[in-house]
């Protein structure tokens, strides 16, 4: 991490660029330290392998700005030096009333800044961005093991006549899903993000300077499989699209109240499974209403290709909109 | 654990806005409808918070509790939840307060004249 501003590092994070094979580390930042930037120094009061020493001095000083006093140590030397009192927070250490005031107050500067300021604007460039080459951009989010990527290559294949899809593909580690989304027939990047749990929208930047989708495209990023954080990071995507197995429990949007609510659309994948389990669609369904009354809910199996002509109208209509929201 | 990003979000900020001097105190705005554990924030803070102008600065976290327009009646209501709703009954609501995720303010060592 950065030693001057502990600015967000992206440790380990990479960037691999399918096509090419090159690969890129984040987290190589320049920021901008003002010009006064200095960096005060600071001294305790230990001498001799660390020796503590008290005040030991009279109070005959005034309390303006800083003062100067001597004082002795314990192995005898004397010095004198500079004490500022800036902050009204100096402690001398010793009791006494010394019937002076700090008049110095603490200089408080109002920040009112939302924490995720830097990734909220880099997100609302990617989306700006989006929308000036006319592109669909998703966040396809889960837990892991959900059928994300399985629902994305079958997506891809279906529809490559019709549509140009690019994908950035998340993960912690490996490249596995970026070669499948590849072998699907769509060009990918695989963002590694290494310890980090979500991707951001500075990741998704990186990404897309590499993919380079045309006018028109179809963008879908794979989140990072995590229910939780990925609802916190913009990415400048149009929707989240949060997927959700029937191998998994009907009460996860109750869970996971934050994704849920993120999402305009949730789909029950893996419907063909749902003989062998105990899963609800009705309940699952009424979970996600409770957290989100707005979602669309779609039955699909990646797998048997049940459901999908769905999922498939619900994006060409997205698509539609991505185009006329660019004048809106 | 994305408290730990958030933290050096956090610290990313106010070490800017410092321009090099050094902070005392940050004052955050945490909504109770965040997401984001105040325990886990206070945690991390003083290991971000170390070699930075921010080392040895205290953290204050003010939670802010959920609040709600009902967009059905009109009312207001408390939200202890994300989704709680609405007496009436609706699920349909505007949110006032309780997602703050906000830097309210900083307190900085003073420049001597």
């Amino acid at each position: 991490m950065c030693g001057h501003c502990g600015c967000g590092d992206k440790t380990g994070a990479t960037v691999l660029n399918l096509q090419t094979g090159e690969k890129m580390t984040m987290g190589s930042h320049s920021h901008e330290h003002g010009p006064d930037h200095r960096h005060p120094h600071e001294h305790d009061h230990a001498r001799n392998g660390g020796v503590g020493h008290t005040h030991d001095h009279e109070h005959q000083h005034q309390h303006e700005s800083s003062h100067v006093h001597d004082h002795v140590h314990p192995d005898g030397s004397r010095h004198s030096h500079a004490h500022a009192h800036e902050m009204g927070h100096h402690d001398h250490g010793h009791g006494g009333d010394h019937g002076h005031q700090l008049r110095a107050a603490p200089a408080v500067v109002e920040l009112e800044t939302r924490i995720l300021a830097r990734n909220d604007a880099l997100a609302a460039k990617n989306r700006a961005w989006f929308a000036g080459r006319e592109i669909l951009a998703l966040n396809l989010v889960s837990s892991p093991g959900s059928g994300k990527t399985t629902l994305l290559e079958r997506t891809i294949r279906d529809l490559k006549s019709e549509l140009k899809f690019y994908v950035v593909e998340g993960d912690q580690a490996t490249a596995n899903d970026g070669e499948r989304i590849r072998a699907a027939g769509a060009p990918a990047v695989q963002v590694n993000t290494g310890t980090g749990c979500h991707l951001e929208a500075d990741m998704v930047a990186r990404g897309l300077a590499e993919l380079k989708p045309p006018p028109g495209s179809v963008v879908m990023i794979e989140n990072v499989g995590n229910l939780v954080c990925p609802a916190m990071f913009d990415l400048g995507e149009r929707a989240k699209v949060v997927i959700l197995s029937v191998t998994e429990g009907e009460d996860k949007p109750l869970k996971y109240p934050h994704m849920f609510r993120a999402a305009e659309i949730m789909i029950l994948n893996k419907t063909d499974l749902l003989p062998h389990v105990d899963f609800d669609v009705s309940r699952a369904t009424a979970n996600a209403r409770e957290v989100n009354p707005d979602i669309t809910v779609l039955l699909v199996s990646a797998r048997s290709g049940e459901g999908l002509a769905d999922w498939y109208g619900w994006l060409r209509r997205e698509i539609g909109r991505a185009r006329e929201a660019v004048f809106a | 654990m994305h408290e730990l990003g958030i933290v050096r979000n956090i610290v990313a900020i106010v070490g800017d806005a410092a321009k090099g001097r050094r902070v005392h105190r940050v004052t955050l705005d945490i909504g109770k409808l965040s997401g984001v554990m105040p325990d886990a924030i206070a945690f991390c803070f003083e290991t971000v918070a170390q070699g930075t102008m921010l080392e040895g600065a205290t953290l204050e976290i003010r939670r802010i509790e959920g609040r709600a327009r009902c967009d059905a009646c009109g009312s207001e209501f408390t939200a202890d939840t994300l989704f709680t709703p609405c007496s009436c009954g609706s699920r349909r609501f505007t949110r006032l307060q309780g997602e703050e995720l906000n830097i309210k303010s900083m307190e900085l060592e003073q420049e001597v004249a």
